[in-house]
């Protein structure tokens, strides 16, 4: 049983994007019994032909996508970003490795998820899949951009995973600013001359009100939705750290290995100055409301303005 | 086109790859004999007769498929393209050298006329099933020919594609299961013994056919009833010898992932001519 999700989660941003690529007749899509839950039911309910359920076998699910891939069709495997994990050396040996087209979509990823508690909460996915070579990692922060998103994946010339959430969030984008996106470009959502704030995912839309109370504050804060972990816009991150002298990076998900590293490790080899991470820092989740779990694991809007306080104290 | 080669001809092609494979192993001084020396029969069967490849054009859309997911059996695969003129002498001995044609494990990426990158156990078939998928979606009669090993079977991978080839009525995948009996350590039947194959294939909803794999009539008839066959996925357990063909090789766990030093490269030689 799915959980209503209108609005803002991503995870239906995936799903009507399969719709809009449907009228590729080389799109087809693989589920691994939770299409209700990733949203690519809806394609199945119009392509039935074009869908393939593989079951409970998420290693199966990924080289069968392989062998698809290999035939010239572009398939698009779908489920929980905790589940895709089960076929992690499938995805390296087998999609990875020949850069075959095949672009995976992990949904319920981060903390965000709640209820279903740590066995469901992968905080890890961006992390392994970003060491691996030839492949794209995308994190959307809503249904618009996840919509936007998925539309250019299928035109990738190699193989992609992409992290959607399950539950609603504020929107940052609407039908005129999903044109800024562009996969491997960090969007730029609010300038600022303090303090940049790169986030992703469910995290934009907290750094965006992390930046209005800093405002009230005195504090001048950029914000950057980094959908693209890998590769990583280099550039934009020198930009804003050169104009603010200071960066936060802001994920639900592990700060070992995720955006968090991603910007620490491109920050270390050209531009330094200091970084405060928010994330989970090295533990797992438990069940709860979103929100709650949030300020438990210090992820919530005050914990972004509290980063942004420290780094800006420590230029 | 297929090649359609009769059963002498298909002999004498299997003997000259065998001495390719001991060559390439013994120049390399590292590879994987004794798999590759008890599936050449079945691969030289499949090739020299109903496998429809255009060597001139290695990467023809439409060409049937052999996906070799036992990939450690590379020197047999490098074997067989060699005689069908898809790769040379030169390449093949240089298997396992920086910068070869010829990786350590079959790779796609790497060499004409591979149509997999192998090396981990267990995933062939799932991506042979995913090239079926996409022959139906193209209403292509080409057809799909996965080989795996015995040992691989202790994948449990391998049994949720049979599943789901079955649940798929995929009757362009056909399956070869090289049954040498002996995998990495050891005897299949010490390291975790697999039972009886056809009796669990079979209860998966496949057909099944045993047959010893180094007699070229059996082989034969066994791929061209597979190739005719229309009714679901289908497979062929061959009974084979591993290191077939070099009396100190056969049936000895030992010569699984090692190159013959240079005198058992010279009894070899002489066994093999």
């Amino acid at each position: 049983m799915s959980a209503p999700s209108g609005g803002g989660a991503s995870r239906d941003g995936y799903g009507s994007a399969l719709l809009k690529l449907s009228s590729n007749p080389n799109i087809v899509v693989l589920e691994a019994d939770l299409g209700k839950s990733t949203k690519s039911c809806h394609f199945r309910s119009e392509y039935p032909d074009r869908t393939f359920s593989l079951g409970i076998a998420e290693q199966n699910m990924m080289l069968v996508a392989a062998g698809l891939a290999s035939s010239g069709k572009i398939p698009m495997a779908s489920t929980f970003a905790i589940f895709t994990e089960r076929g992690f050396e499938q995805i390296r040996n087998g999609i990875a490795r020949p850069c075959l087209k095949v672009h995976i979509c992990g949904s319920h990823g981060g903390i965000h998820t709640g209820s279903d508690g740590s066995s469901a909460q992968s905080i890890e996915d961006l992390a392994i899949y970003r060491t691996l070579p030839n492949m794209t990692i995308l994190h959307p922060a809503d249904d618009i951009s996840a919509e936007e998103l998925t539309i250019q994946v299928a035109e990738l010339e190699g193989p992609s995973y992409m992290r959607t959430i399950r539950n609603k969030v504020p929107r940052s984008y609407t039908d005129e600013t999903k044109n800024n996106l562009k996969i491997g470009k960090g969007n730029l959502l609010k300038e600022g001359k303090d303090v940049v704030i790169i986030s992703c995912g469910v995290m934009v839309s907290k750094s965006i009100d992390a930046s209005i109370i800093l405002k009230n504050e005195g504090i001048d804060a950029a914000v950057i939705d980094m959908h693209t972990i890998k590769p990583l816009d280099g550039d934009l991150v020198d930009m804003w750290s050169k104009r603010c002298g200071c960066i936060v990076t802001a994920e639900d998900h592990s700060i070992i290995g995720g955006l968090g590293s991603a910007v620490a490790e491109h920050n270390s080899k050209n531009n330094l100055v200091p970084i405060e991470m928010v994330g989970v820092k090295d533990i797992f989740g438990e069940s709860g409301d979103s929100e709650e779990l949030f300020k438990k694991m210090s992820m919530a809007t005050e914990d972004i303005v509290k980063a942004a306080k420290k780094s800006i104290g420590r230029k | 086109m297929p090649f359609n080669m009769g059963i002498t001809e298909l002999e004498e092609m299997a003997s000259r790859c065998r001495i390719n494979i001991i060559k390439m192993i013994h120049k390399a001084q590292s590879g994987h004999p004794g798999g590759s020396l008890s599936a050449i029969d079945m691969i030289v069967g499949l090739y020299g007769t109903v496998l429809n490849i255009d060597p001139s054009n290695p990467n023809w859309e439409d060409r049937d498929r052999f996906i070799m997911s036992k990939g450690h059996a590379s020197p047999a695969v490098y074997s067989i393209l060699n005689e069908f003129g898809i790769i040379n002498e030169q390449d093949f001995m240089s298997f396992r050298r920086l910068g070869s044609v010829c990786q350590g494990h079959v790779d796609m990426k790497w060499t004409d006329g591979v149509d997999f990158s192998a090396g981990s156990l267990g995933m062939g078939l799932s991506f042979g099933l995913g090239c079926s998928l996409a022959a139906k979606l193209d209403n292509s009669e080409r057809k799909i020919w996965v080989m795996i090993g015995d040992g691989e079977t202790q994948e449990g991978q391998i049994w949720e594609a049979i599943m789901a080839a079955d649940f798929y009525s995929s009757d362009n995948l056909k399956l070869i299961v090289d049954k040498n009996g002996i995998q990495n350590d050891d005897f299949v039947s010490k390291q975790m013994e697999v039972g009886d194959l056809r009796g669990k294939i079979e209860s998966f909803g496949w057909e099944v056919r045993e047959i010893d794999g180094h007699n070229m009539d059996q082989i034969c008839d066994a791929i061209d009833w597979a190739d005719k066959g229309k009714k679901g996925p289908m497979a062929i357990i061959a009974n084979t010898i591993k290191g077939k063909g070099v009396s100190y090789m056969e049936n000895n766990p030992s010569f699984h992932g090692k190159a013959p030093n240079d005198e058992e490269y010279q009894i070899a030689m002489e066994e093999l001519a």
